[in-house]
């Protein structure tokens, strides 16, 4: 099994863009061999204000079928990182560092055209805002095509084919009309299941979705993410799920991993960060949901700001709004930065805080206060 | 879209009737004396009525001007000293001066305007836009840099100065360019273009600076867009990604600056006429003034005012081509 997804994994990376590759199958959520390995990793932009940090020793893995959660706040980093992984940070503004692995093929220092054949063929990306990430001035049809033929040295009929075959796919009804059509005559949700058919026309092995139901409609929310749940199921393929929406995480997630200041600060199975946190932040995050349905009238927002990537605290980023900064001895979260390790015994993820007895304070003080 | 025509076509003749009205009121309710003007010296009071009744000058106003109106529509004949001339429909009166229906000396000097634009906005559009394209990909750097302190320089020059100096030292010290004349280009198309090149040049390159500008900042801002994002995303090459996916969107406020230009100098670029001796329509419009041909004054005014509206026309049909959201109702 591992074998086959090793095989497949490895002539994907190999096949030239346009030419055949062998069909996947869609794996067990599992231990499989990764298929994404990011190592290290450190995105950096020089600005005129000095240098921004968005990410910094960031590690992971995923193996294909899985699906991992980047969970932050804005300008944590989440986006960033995945964007590497496209190479679509404009290399003379960006200072990459650390490794990324795409089924074996090392990414960081790659040129630009050698990233375009793994644009929409190896990996693809689904942006936030399909309203403004559709061309408005092309046909959706149209759009789909290029993508396919991008990568495809097929005639314009074959490529409307499949564009057609992959608007059925992802639920657009009328197919063959609605190919015809612009983004603006769609609705918001029909948007996204274009923006999902086209990031898909390849088969990619990985998919970013970069935020994709931020802004649809709840009730649409759930249909995309159902969407994406099934065509993973279908395709096999690793999906990055970006997000700030916990509700999102835990309907699709295998992995997760919280990111603040642009840093991971907790990492594990879906289980381990969202039922059994061991960082503050992530306490925050749980506790910072409003429960409709529990008689708790009083939010718990994490106070304070997220901390500016040009200056970072020298120590725990977090510890400027943390609230258990205090228990921790001789002020060590404003001097050390915590490493991301394993923090206690029992099935917890890795986390980056220096308390001693996470669980205790979790068990008694938290989780009280998640609804 | 049929209805779309017409309303639009509507709108057209109010704004052209208007403009009759005006530079009709303008013209001829003003106190002038264009009988005087047009008797010379030697000139009796018998004349200048005689001059007066041929131009229908003894009439009331509103009878004035229902005849234009009627001429207009049907064709007018005017008689002086015992001689008739014809001024077929669609009329805008009879110059005495030139001895020759307005209309015909305006059609005349149209297609020196028709191809002095032709070339010109052919250079100007298209160097101005990749050029600008070029330059708002790599904001900051020399290229761009030298590009923007160019149009500025050139922006701070009045087009005249340059087109004299170029016409003195290019064409007349150093004869680099040639002479311009307007040759027919049914006629002769290389002299045609021989005659024409030069002040295709220096119209087009001067003004393809404010098209590099415009398309600069329309292509920055169209560069940092979602689906530029999106189109880079798909793998596609960054020849594909500026010029098909950015430059797209990017050239549609162009289009309507391009448009109202085109516009401009097809009813007078009296500076490159005059400079370059290209009896045009600007120069015809000039010439009136100066010689008080008050029926050629209108007919410029009007003619201006119809290629105007139909230029308009054009760029919003143009428009709802480009963009798809624009819906012609």
């Amino acid at each position: 099994m591992s074998a086959a997804v090793n095989e497949a994994a490895h002539s994907a990376a190999h096949t030239p863009a346009g030419g055949p590759r062998p069909s996947r199958r869609p794996s067990h959520k599992g231990q499989d061999e990764a298929f994404l390995v990011v190592d290290d990793l450190s995105v950096q932009f020089p600005t005129e204000d000095g240098l921004v940090k968005a990410v910094q020793n960031v590690s992971y893995s995923l193996p294909l079928g899985r699906t991992l959660a980047i969970v932050g706040e804005s300008g944590s980093g989440k986006s960033v990182s995945s964007m590497a992984i496209m190479g679509l940070h404009d290399p003379k503004r960006t200072i990459i560092t650390g490794s990324i692995s795409l089924g074996g093929e090392q990414i960081v220092g790659r040129s630009q055209d050698d990233m375009r054949k793994i644009r929409g063929q190896v990996a693809s990306i689904i942006f936030q805002d399909p309203q403004s990430s559709l061309h408005p001035y092309f046909t959706v049809g149209w759009q789909l095509r290029e993508a396919y033929r991008e990568h495809h040295q097929v005639s314009k009929s074959v490529a409307h084919t499949r564009a057609i075959e992959m608007l059925d796919r992802v639920g657009i009804p009328h197919p063959k009309r609605r190919a015809d059509q612009y983004p603006f005559e769609f609705s918001g949700g029909m948007r996204q299941r274009a923006m999902i058919a086209m990031a898909l026309i390849n088969d990619p092995q990985l998919i970013i979705a970069d935020e994709p139901t931020t802004a649809l409609d709840v009730t649409v929310q759930a249909q995309i993410l159902d969407l994406l749940n099934d065509l993973q199921a279908e395709f096999g393929s690793a999906i990055i799920m970006i997000t700030h929406d916990l509700a999102v995480v835990a309907e699709v997630a295998d992995d997760v991993m919280v990111m603040y200041g642009g840093r991971a600060v907790e990492h594990g199975t879906a289980e381990q960060v969202l039922v059994r946190p061991n960082h503050p932040y992530t306490w925050g995050l749980l506790q910072s949901i409003p429960a409709v349905s529990s008689e708790q009238a009083e939010l718990y927002p994490i106070k304070g700001n997220p901390p500016s990537l040009l200056s970072l605290p020298p120590g725990c980023s977090f510890a400027p709004r943390c609230p258990y900064v205090d228990r921790v001895p001789d002020g060590k979260c404003r001097t050390d930065l915590p490493e991301l390790i394993s923090r206690s015994a029992g099935d917890h993820g890795l986390s980056r805080c220096h308390l001693s007895n996470p669980d205790a304070i979790f068990a008694a003080e938290v989780e009280p206060r998640i609804a | 879209m049929l209805v779309y025509i017409l309303r639009r076509l509507a709108s057209a003749i109010s704004v052209v009737l208007v403009t009759i009205v005006i530079s009709f009121g303008l013209f001829f309710v003003a106190p002038s004396d264009p009988a005087g003007m047009l008797c010379g010296v030697k000139c009796t009071p018998a004349r200048v009525a005689e001059i007066e009744k041929s131009l229908g000058l003894d009439k009331p106003t509103s009878e004035q001007f229902a005849l234009y109106m009627k001429g207009l529509v049907v064709g007018r004949t005017y008689e002086s000293g015992g001689v008739t001339r014809e001024c077929p429909a669609p009329c805008l009166g009879f110059s005495f001066k030139n001895d020759q229906p307005v209309l015909g000396t305006l059609i005349a000097r149209l297609p020196v305007n028709l191809s002095l634009v032709f070339g010109a906005a052919l250079i100007f559009l298209i160097t101005g836009v990749t050029v600008g394209s070029l330059a708002a990909k790599r904001p900051g750097t020399t290229g761009d840099r030298a590009l923007v302190g160019t149009t500025l320089l050139m922006s701070s020059v009045p087009y005249y100065i340059i087109a004299i100096l170029v016409f003195l030292y290019l064409v007349i010290q150093v004869p680099i360019l040639p002479r311009p004349a307007y040759v027919s280009p049914f006629q002769n198309p290389g002299a045609w273009i021989a005659g024409m090149i030069t002040p295709w040049l220096v119209l087009g390159i001067y003004s393809s600076t404010s098209y590099a500008r415009y398309s600069r900042g329309s292509m920055i801002e169209s560069l940092s867009e979602d689906y530029v994002r999106t189109a880079r995303a798909k793998g596609l090459s960054d020849r594909r990604v500026t010029f098909v996916h950015a430059l797209r969107a990017a050239i549609t406020p162009v289009m309507t600056i391009f448009g109202l230009d085109v516009a401009g100098l097809l009813v007078s670029s009296i500076f490159t006429e005059k400079i370059f001796g290209l009896q045009g329509l600007g120069i015809t419009a000039l010439q009136s003034l100066t010689n008080y041909d008050l029926p050629l004054i209108m007919g410029t005014v009007i003619v201006g005012a119809v290629v105007l509206v139909i230029m308009n026309f054009i760029v919003d049909v143009l428009y709802s081509v480009l963009d798809p959201r624009v819906r012609l109702v």
